[in-house]
Formats: C-alpha cells, sequence, structure tokens
C-alpha cells in the first residue's frame, strides 16, 4: 500500500535530485567550511584571541564591514532610485542603462579595480578634480568605498526591479486619489511594499562587499591600519606561512557575514510576512 | 454635486478614447456607463476622478472647473477593478489611510479614526476582518473594502471602474444588489463604468451608452432597451435578430420577398431590422411578414428558442413561449411585435 502510494508520486526523482543535492552541497560547501573550522582549531584559544585582538586585524575587519555597510546602504538608494527610473519612466536609451547595470556582474573584478584607480588617481580624470577640492580618493579608504560601491549596486537593482514592475500603478492612483500627497505615498505604500525586496538587495550587496578583493586590492593602497581589508589580511598571513592567522580571521569573517546575513533574513521574513503572497 | 462633462476629447495616439462627449450627472444619481472595451468609458471616468487629462474640454463639479484640482484634491472615491489594496496594510489600516494622510490641521484624532474607520467597516459589513490582510480576502471581500476605504474620505462624488469585473457570476449578483441599496443609503453622487448590460440595467438611475468615444443614448434602463436610439444600442443591449432589408418603392423586402410591414416615412436604400428574439410572435404559415422553417428547438428557462430559416435566406433564432408547439420541420409564420429600422 505504501509501496503503492512512494510510487504513485506526482513528481518523480525526489531521491536523485535530494542526493545530489546534497552531495554537491557538502563537497563544495559545507566540506571546505568545515576544514576552516578546523584548522583555526590547531590555535588555542589564546592564541585565536590574539591574534584578533591585534590592532591590525581589528582594523582591517573594521575596514571591510564598516565600509561595505556603508557602501550597501548607499547602493540601497541609489540602486533604488535607478529602480524607479528604469522600470516606471520610458525614455531613449533605457536599454542601454539596464545593460550597464549588469557591467559590474560581468566584469573581471581585477579589470574594474585598475579602471577605478586610474579614474581616481591623483593624475586621474575624476582624481584631478576631486584632488583639487582636498578629496584623495584613490589609495584612501573613500577609494575602498568607491569600488564596494561600484561592485554592489547591481545587487540592489536587480533584486528590486521585478518586485517594482509587479507594483500596480493603481495602488499609487489609489492613494492619491485618497488625498495622499506624493510623498505619503511614496513612504506610506510604495517603500512598505517594496521592503523585503529592498532589504534583500542591501544584504547581497554587503555581502558582495564585505568578500571583494579583487577590484578593492588596486584602489585602497592597502596600508595596514587604514586601509588594509581583511581578506587581503589573509593573503598577507598566507603569504606569511601563518596560515593559524588566516584561518582565524577566516572564521571571524564567515561567522559575522553569517549573524549579519541570518539578521536580515529574519527581518526579511518579517517585512515579507506583512505582505502576504496575493 | 452635479457633474457635468463638456466636449471632452482624449487621444491615445491616433486611437480616439473619447470623440466630443457630453454629459450631465444630477446630484445624488446612480449612473451606468455602458459600453463595450474599447468604447472610452473608462478613459471618462478616470478624467472625472483626475486620474487621466483630456486633451480638450471641460469638466464641472457643481459648476466649478475640476481640471484646475488634481485628483488630490477633487475629494473623489475611486474603486478599481482589480481593488488596488494596500498589501502590507491590514483591512484596518487600508480603511484609515485616507483619513490618516490628511493634512496636519484638518486630520482627526486616532479615537475618531478608529471609530470612523468601524463605522464604514459596519456599512460594508465586514467589521470582523478588520485585522486581517488583503490578501485573505475573497474578491468580494475585497472590492467591498476599496469600496468602504474610498468612502473614508467622506467624497463628493463616488467614481466604480468595473467594480465586479473581477468577480464570479454569483457574487456580482449580490454585490449589485448590496451596491444599490448603499447608494441609497448614502446617496452620494455615483458613476459606475461596466460593460455589462444587465448590471447596468440593474443598478442604475440612468444609462449611458457609449461605442467608439461617443455617446450613442442616455435614458433610464427602460428606455435604452425598449427605444434605441440607434443601431448600435439595439445591438448592444438585449438580444437582437437582425436582418438586411431594401426600402423602395414604398414597400420593405428582404431578399425578393416584400415584408407586410409600413414603409411610410422611411429612406429608401439598404437599411437594417431589428427585432427583439420574444418579439417575434408564432402563428400558422401566411399569418406574419416572414415565413420560415423551424430547424431545431431547444427549452431556455421559461422560453424555447427556436432556429428558423426564413423564406427570404436568413436564419434567426427566436423565443416563444414553452406552451406554443414548435416542432423542428414545422413551417410557421413570424410576426414582429415590435420592430425598429435603422438606415445602413
Amino acid at each position: 500500500m505504501s509501496a503503492l502510494a512512494a510510487r504513485r508520486r506526482t513528481l518523480p526523482g525526489f531521491g536523485l535530485t535530494m542526493g545530489l543535492t546534497l552531495t554537491w552541497l557538502s563537497v563544495i560547501i559545507l566540506i571546505p567550511l568545515a576544514g576552516l573550522f578546523l584548522r583555526s582549531l590547531e590555535l588555542s584559544p589564546e592564541q585565536f584571541w590574539n591574534i584578533l585582538s591585534s590592532r591590525r586585524t581589528l582594523n582591517a575587519l573594521r575596514v571591510s564591514f564598516g565600509l561595505a555597510f556603508a557602501a550597501a546602504c548607499v547602493n540601497l538608494v541609489m540602486g533604488s532610485i535607478i529602480v524607479w527610473a528604469l522600470v516606471r519612466y520610458r525614455f531613449p536609451g533605457r536599454r542601454i542603462f539596464d545593460a550597464i547595470v549588469d557591467v559590474p556582474f560581468a566584469l573581471p573584478t581585477a579589470v574594474a579595480g585598475v579602471a577605478l584607480t586610474a579614474l581616481f588617481a591623483e593624475q586621474g580624470w575624476l582624481g584631478a578634480p576631486l584632488a583639487a577640492l582636498g578629496l584623495k580618493v584613490a589609495f584612501t579608504p573613500v577609494g575602498i568605498f568607491v569600488a564596494m560601491i561600484f561592485i554592489g549596486i547591481p545587487f540592489v537593482v536587480r533584486t528590486v526591479q521585478p518586485v517594482l514592475q509587479d507594483l500596480d500603478p493603481e495602488i499609487e492612483e489609489a492613494a492619491g486619489s485618497l488625498g495622499a500627497s506624493r510623498w505619503q505615498t511614496i513612504v506610506r505604500v510604495i517603500l512598505p511594499s517594496l521592503a523585503p525586496a529592498l532589504l534583500t538587495g542591501l544584504a547581497l550587496a554587503f555581502a558582495r562587499a564585505v568578500g571583494e578583493y579583487g577590484s578593492v586590492i588596486f584602489i585602497a593602497g592597502n596600508l595596514p591600519n587604514v586601509s588594509e581589508i581583511a581578506p587581503l589580511l589573509i593573503v598577507i598571513r598566507l603569504s606569511e606561512f601563518r596560515y593559524a592567522d588566516a584561518t582565524a580571521i577566516a572564521v571571524v569573517m564567515l561567522v559575522v557575514s553569517f549573524v549579519i546575513i541570518f539578521a536580515v533574513n529574519r527581518l526579511q521574513r518579517w517585512a515579507q510576512s506583512r505582505i502576504p503572497a496575493r | 454635486m452635479t457633474i457635468e462633462v463638456r466636449n471632452l476629447v482624449k487621444k491615445f495616439g491616433s486611437f480616439a478614447a473619447l470623440d466630443g462627449v457630453d454629459l450631465k450627472v444630477d446630484n445624488g444619481e446612480l449612473l451606468a456607463l455602458l459600453g463595450p472595451s474599447g468604447s472610452g468609458k473608462t478613459t471618462l471616468l478616470r478624467i472625472i476622478a483626475g486620474l487621466d487629462w483630456p486633451d480638450s474640454g471641460e469638466v464641472f463639479f457643481n459648476g466649478e472647473d475640476a481640471l484646475a484640482q488634481g485628483a488630490r484634491e477633487r475629494h473623489v472615491g475611486f474603486v478599481f477593478q482589480h481593488y488596488a489594496l494596500f498589501r502590507h496594510m491590514t483591512v484596518f489600516e487600508n480603511v484609515a489611510f485616507g483619513l490618516r494622510v490628511q493634512p496636519r490641521a484638518v486630520r482627526k484624532d486616532e479615537a475618531a479614526i478608529r471609530s470612523r474607520v468601524k463605522e464604514l467597516l459596519d456599512l460594508v459589513q465586514l467589521d470582523w476582518l478588520a485585522d486581517r490582510y488583503p490578501s485573505q480576502l475573497s474578491g468580494g471581500q475585497r472590492q467591498r473594502i476599496a469600496l468602504a476605504r474610498a468612502l473614508a474620505i467622506e467624497p463628493r462624488i463616488l467614481l466604480l471602474d468595473e467594480p465586479f469585473g473581477a468577480l464570479d457570476a454569483k457574487v456580482r449578483k449580490e454585490l449589485r444588489k448590496w451596491l444599490r441599496s448603499l447608494h441609497h443609503e448614502i446617496n452620494v453622487t455615483s458613476i459606475f463604468v461596466t460593460h455589462d448590460q444587465e448590471e447596468a440595467l440593474e443598478v442604475a438611475n440612468r444609462v449611458v451608452v457609449m461605442d467608439k468615444g461617443r455617446i450613442e443614448q442616455i435614458g433610464s434602463p427602460d428606455d435604452v432597451y425598449d427605444n434605441p436610439a440607434t443601431a448600435f444600442v439595439h445591438g448592444f443591449i438585449g438580444e437582437s435578430i437582425v436582418l438586411p432589408i431594401q426600402i423602395g418603392d414604398g414597400a420593405i423586402r428582404l431578399g425578393d420577398r416584400q415584408l407586410d410591414l409600413a414603409a411610410e416615412g422611411l429612406a429608401p436604400g439598404a437599411s437594417k431590422l431589428f427585432v427583439r428574439r420574444h418579439d417575434m410572435l408564432v402563428g400558422p404559415p401566411g399569418s406574419g411578414a416572414f415565413e420560415g422553417a423551424v430547424q431545431h428547438v431547444r427549452n431556455f428557462g421559461p422560453v424555447q428558442r427556436a432556429e428558423v430559416a426564413l423564406s427570404g435566406g436568413e436564419t434567426i433564432e427566436i423565443d416563444a413561449p414553452r406552451d406554443k408547439e414548435l416542432r423542428a420541420g414545422d413551417t410557421i409564420g413570424l410576426k414582429p411585435r415590435r420592430y425598429r429600422i435603422f438606415a445602413g
């Protein structure tokens, strides 16, 4: 009876796909992460603590997480505006702008880093006028910030875009005819409807910026304690054959990233629960 | 509140959605805009609401220029076909929205807002759904909430765009009756758009029939049904038999058969004869203007519907009372009890 029922599944292939899923995720994600943790266990808690509480490590983590969060926030605001323009208006070149959004996805990050560095160097097209204003971008934390904005923007645009496309313009008309001003409509109707997508975009842009290496190291200047990002510090420790140090920093990055992503996920769930699916 | 619309023109590209529309709506009226899709009825409604703007023409509310105001200032309640409820707000907050966004100087305090929303939810008989989200409601419930939301701002005019269009037939019928009694209760000048003639005839005090951006006829439901002003109205409202006829030499012909119908006062040339199905009376052969052979007969509720091949070559469907003996193969005479002839 139960064998018969099992055979009559409407969607066959559960065993095969589930097996592949588990194997693949283990090989690709879980085993490497477990290896990372095991490696860091070679350190005594005291050693572990000393590595983490060193000034250089703390500063690198602060630079990575702090700037990544700031860049993600900027991307959230600017990305939303870009999405709005792309979705709600029809203008010549709209499709081209829409395609341009994907460039940071597709471009090798090293290429982006070289291009940004050339642009923002003191003799660069943008660097020169900014330097005249007293703002040095390349080889400072500001440069890291710029690079993180660059690589993060598509994540916000591409997560919010489909949701805004699905948002019926009629609800804006409804708000208007009920007496809401444009501002009230945006704050009370549009933004809350987009909130889950906005949070997802923020989380993805943040995660990407934390892990970004290629484009950042060119423009950062990589001054220890000032403009040195955590992933670079890991590479440096590895090249010094201090593997335990490297894994300790890596574990911290992993844990912090995980906690942040988890928190955003909860927040997003909460926002989503207030907008049950149609 | 009276509404007056003068010579409205609205084009979308080369398509004229409104092609010179004049309309007066009296205070407290419940008016239906009836027409096929693309007839301009929704465009007219949206212009009155301030959600669209005409290329030319004027709109007056109680004699004052409404086009000088945006949708926000017009104090018009608008109900959308697909409800347009705010998905992230509870039913309560949806209804309260119009009260919460009022300028601070006139905004009610929280207690007053609560009692007003409660009142409106009672009015639409859905007070028990206050804490639900729109996605948890049925279509009919959503539309009633949308209506409560529109009424919250005490609109001067209530506009409904195909309010029951997305609902199934049974719910639609219930809501029609309900809308009519609600209108009776609140008595606010209301216009609703529909392509469903039954809905228009059943609910409205007055019906405006539109086609291709123009008004074809304005009249009471009885008027537009019994005395259609144009061929379009006759064909659109109620089921009609349409026969191509020739008028000339004081006679009306269908094909080569001369019909026993008065031709006085009719312009010569090709015309169309319109008859309601139930206005074709069945008699013995030779008794009426038409003659034909019954092809087959089927019972339709209170009537039997017969397909008749006329001797002129046309095949028509007529409705006859159930007690009339009709069988396939019979030859019968048909006499139109009432009919109308339109040129063209």
